[in-house]
């Protein structure tokens, strides 16, 4: 019974990733539920990296526990959450949903865990020491999926102005400069020439 | 067993994928937690692209992998804002609470 490292790996990133998973879904605190995620996130970009996806593993952790999970604990602690109230009937539908996963998870073993699944008992080609995965992936994204690259580029353009929009508010009564106003002033709006007359005697000599 | 193979990893994202299910279930009154769970799924699925794309020899899985964290990155930026949106109109993001459409 001697299992290789990389199987070791497997099993300890593997139980790491659904234990965290567990504690996501069960958690009485969303920050707690939050931080258990940043851990499924880390456990796994292991697994990617198990599967020599060394470049999606590292965006994994650098945009998903970095931005976007940054992002839900902003949310998460800026809003002042009523826990209780969301609590009321947490466990009402868990038979349901247990019965429920069950069996997709069954139909998902008894199909993808049969020896005769494509792909199954392929013997993986050894890459050579200077292959370069994220180069791999660039030569695709610049030829290939050039146009899908540049779509996707618009997607964040949208998502940012949407997520700017949506938050966006006008508040009144506050003090703030009219940038407008400020370049539409005239001369005569701010100043008057008034000639006055001069008393006789006080004149400079 | 002694070494990993396509189905182990399968299987592990048809795992991940199960536990998203019941989460979505068991929060269905938490929005924030709701969003987590969808982000657990697509990491599931994720999952499941790499270790295809790993033992058929395509790094093409990967591209859609790519694609897939950049939709799920809007996906939460725009949701996460929504959420703001409505908890500063009703103070709360309780599912219940937001029935007012509701004839």
């Amino acid at each position: 019974m001697a299992m290789n490292l990389q199987t070791v790996m497997f099993y300890l990133l593997s139980v790491l990733t659904i234990f965290a998973a567990l504690r996501v879904i069960t958690s009485r605190n969303p920050v707690h539920a939050a931080l258990y995620l940043v851990l499924v996130f880390f456990s796994t970009a292991g697994i990617w990296m198990l599967l020599e996806a060394e470049f999606l593993a590292l965006t994994l952790v650098l945009v998903y526990v970095g931005a976007v999970m940054v992002l839900f604990l902003f949310v998460v602690m800026m809003l002042d959450i009523n826990l209780e109230r969301l609590r009321v009937g947490f466990w009402k539908w868990f038979p349901f949903a247990a019965v429920l996963a069950v069996i997709l998870l069954a139909e998902m073993v008894l199909v993808l865990g049969s020896s005769k699944t494509a792909g199954t008992n392929v013997n993986v080609a050894k890459h050579a020491a200077n292959y370069s995965n994220t180069k791999e992936l660039g030569r695709l994204i610049y030829t290939d999926y050039i146009y899908a690259f540049e779509l996707a580029a618009v997607l964040l353009l949208v998502a940012i102005v949407a997520a700017i929009a949506l938050t966006l508010r006008q508040r009144t009564g506050t003090k703030h400069q009219v940038q407008a106003e400020q370049v539409l002033v005239k001369r005569n709006d701010r100043v008057r020439l008034v000639s006055v007359k001069s008393v006789p005697g006080t004149e400079n000599k | 067993m002694l070494n990993t193979s396509l189905s182990h990893f399968l299987v592990l994202g048809a795992l991940l994928f199960a536990v998203s299910i019941v989460g979505i279930f068991l929060n269905r009154k938490n929005l924030i937690v709701l969003l987590m769970a969808i982000e657990l799924m697509l990491l599931a699925v994720n999952t499941n692209f790499i270790a295809f794309s790993h033992y058929m020899n395509d790094v093409s899985g990967q591209i859609f992998v790519f694609f897939i964290l950049t939709v799920a990155a809007a996906e939460s930026a725009i949701g996460l804002a929504i959420l703001i949106v409505l908890f500063r109109n009703l103070r709360t993001i309780n599912v219940d609470d937001l029935g007012s459409l509701k004839g």
